[in-house]
């Protein structure tokens, strides 16, 4: 029987009540905005004019626009680098934390640091580090006798950008993963210690078999958050008229909305995105019933 | 002895990788604060000890025509607002799914599910063409406003501690005839402080670090928040500007969050865990 307490005569009212709002939010906010964003991508519209039905044109445009097939293979580009970048990397700091050592908070604390600060503000400084004259990069590669790099040109900026958004989010990826590893019985370790098993057996046959929830959780979050980023690719690599070295899909929605006043062709963009978010869910969600293990 | 030998070298391997990660993590945030304290003229140069130093920086930020007080006003009121809103409407929704008994109530959260994985880009072009309609673009309204009708994560977080807190308490005081708005505000509210703050400090820390609405609903400087407002300042000190000061506007404005996280470590870790935890 499914628990719960039942509402009593006025009660149902008062439910309404605490219900409301998210209720509201979810007709008006999400599933009317998606409906409504569906609507406005067949058609053109720049909100001083009246909007003009166009059927699929701004859908047809998605595979013959150049500029937004760049956009696209951008952001496929820095999901495939940043995803694998995030989940190894943080995976790989908690799994050395959770060794026992000393001072583990005051390293918990440094590398969860970029995860507070604003990217804004972080990405000032990044700005300066990578900086092709005056920055400190350039600057310790020169001392090594090294050549200047121009990090954020347009054929390195892609790189230099991932960097610094894996930086960012190596912290919470880390107490993720610190989490899941924390949660293991020792007495696996030490049953299978009895049995012989070595120190590589049981990192693959117990630890990794038992954090696939982590890795799971944090890839999906990884792909999420891959997909949307903006701020650190705004910061690094704008250019004038809403431009950037590395435009990527929310860039290109950004750029037709609000400087080309094109919110149709802007709208397609933001359907085309979710379906491929939404396609890559599917799939995870299939991996996870196979091979993510649950106690 | 092998094995304590073993051991000490893999402490060793260990500690050296560490401290390199954690020399990378930091290393941006000194140079942050070392370049707000040096004299515009040394502003590139490669020293990490400012010599001589200076508080100039900071000060100019009040003499500069970006307003910082506003920018840092606006920013707290904005941030408060949506903290607020969040706190409150989720825990109403929280509550309804984790301890009242209703029709549609597995449907309902389901789809309150689904909303998370919707990229937000989705819903910015329909509401930016609503919140136009009513005419408040350039105010402060489209940025709260929404924080006030639920949301995925937040009523997730509080509905996963919400059921941790045990069914008798609720069994008993519904005997002494406590309605349903009552076992809310006075049991399950006060029970559930660490979610609650953990809560409110992911939210306010979201809404501070917020780039991408600010810049559509309050996209002109002044009046805009700190974000914005260093985004522009940036573009302005790249054309040939000084970047001790805008190092010192930088720091100024992750230094509220970086207080409240020293405070509130456990809660930020916890509330991460929590999310990421239990299913």
């Amino acid at each position: 029987m499914v628990y719960g307490l039942k509402p009593l005569g006025r009660e149902r009212f008062w439910l309404l009540v605490l219900l409301g709002p998210t209720l509201i939010g979810l007709i008006l906010g999400a599933f009317g905005s998606i409906l409504a964003t569906i609507v406005l991508s067949f058609m053109n519209w720049d909100l001083l004019s009246p909007p003009v039905w166009i059927g699929l044109e701004n859908y047809i445009s998605l595979f013959t626009s150049e500029k937004y097939l760049v956009a696209l293979t951008n952001t496929i580009k820095f999901s495939a680098m940043y995803v694998p970048g995030v989940v190894i990397i943080s995976m790989f700091v908690a799994i050395l934390l959770n060794r026992k050592i000393k001072g583990i908070t005051i390293f918990r604390t440094i590398y969860f640091l970029p995860c507070v600060t604003s990217a804004v503000a972080t990405a000032l400084i990044w700005n300066m580090i990578y900086g092709k004259d005056t920055g400190i990069l350039n600057y310790i590669i020169h001392s090594f006798g090294g050549e200047s790099i121009c990090w954020l040109c347009t054929d390195r900026a892609m790189i230099s950008v991932v960097m610094v958004n894996i930086w960012g989010a190596i912290g919470e990826g880390m107490i993720i993963f610190l989490a899941g590893l924390t949660a293991i019985p020792r007495e696996y370790y030490e049953a299978a210690k009895v049995d012989g098993a070595n120190e590589i057996h049981r990192f693959f046959r117990i630890t990794i078999p038992l954090i696939t929830p982590s890795i799971f959780f944090q890839t999906l979050i990884s792909t999420i958050n891959a997909f949307q980023a903006y701020d650190y690719i705004y910061m690094l690599t704008r250019r004038g008229q809403g431009d950037s070295s590395v435009p990527v899909v929310v860039f290109s929605i950004y750029r037709n909305a609000w400087h080309f006043f094109n919110y149709g062709g802007a709208s397609a963009q933001a359907i085309e995105l979710a379906i491929i978010v939404i396609a890559l869910m599917v799939i995870y969600f299939w991996f996870e019933k196979r091979y993510v293990v649950y106690e | 002895m092998k094995t304590s030998k073993k051991k000490y070298i893999l402490d060793l391997v260990t500690y050296t990788l560490l401290i390199l990660g954690a020399v990378i993590m930091i290393t941006p945030f000194l140079w942050m604060v070392a370049t707000s304290f040096k004299l515009p003229a040394d502003q590139f140069t490669k020293t990490l000890i400012p010599n001589p130093a200076t508080i100039n920086n900071f000060k100019e930020l009040f003499g500069t025509h970006l307003d910082f007080p506003l920018l840092f006003y606006n920013s707290f009121l904005i941030s408060g607002l949506i903290t607020i809103g969040q706190i409150l409407t989720c825990a109403m929704a929280a509550f309804c799914f984790a301890v009242v008994n209703f029709r549609y109530r597995n449907l309902l959260f389901t789809l309150l599910l689904i909303t998370m994985m919707i990229p937000s880009q989705v819903t910015l072009i329909p509401n930016f063409i609503l919140f136009k309609w009513l005419h408040l673009i350039g105010t402060k309204a489209p940025l709260w406003v929404p924080a006030f009708m639920g949301g995925a994560f937040g009523t997730f977080l509080l509905r996963q501690y919400f059921l941790t807190i045990p069914r008798d308490l609720v069994d008993a005081a519904r005997v002494d005839g406590a309605s349903l708005l009552r076992i809310f505000w006075n049991i399950y509210m006060p029970l559930s402080k660490p979610a609650l703050a953990a809560l409110a400090i992911f939210t306010f820390q979201g809404a501070w670090n917020d780039l991408l609405h600010p810049l559509i609903y309050l996209p002109a400087v002044p009046n805009t928040t700190l974000t914005v407002g260093l985004a522009f300042f940036q573009q302005q000190v790249t054309q040939g500007g000084k970047y001790t000061v805008l190092m010192a506007g930088g720091l100024i404005s992750i230094l509220p969050l970086i207080l409240v996280f020293f405070v509130a470590q456990k809660q930020f870790i916890e509330g991460i865990s929590l999310s990421g935890l239990k299913r």
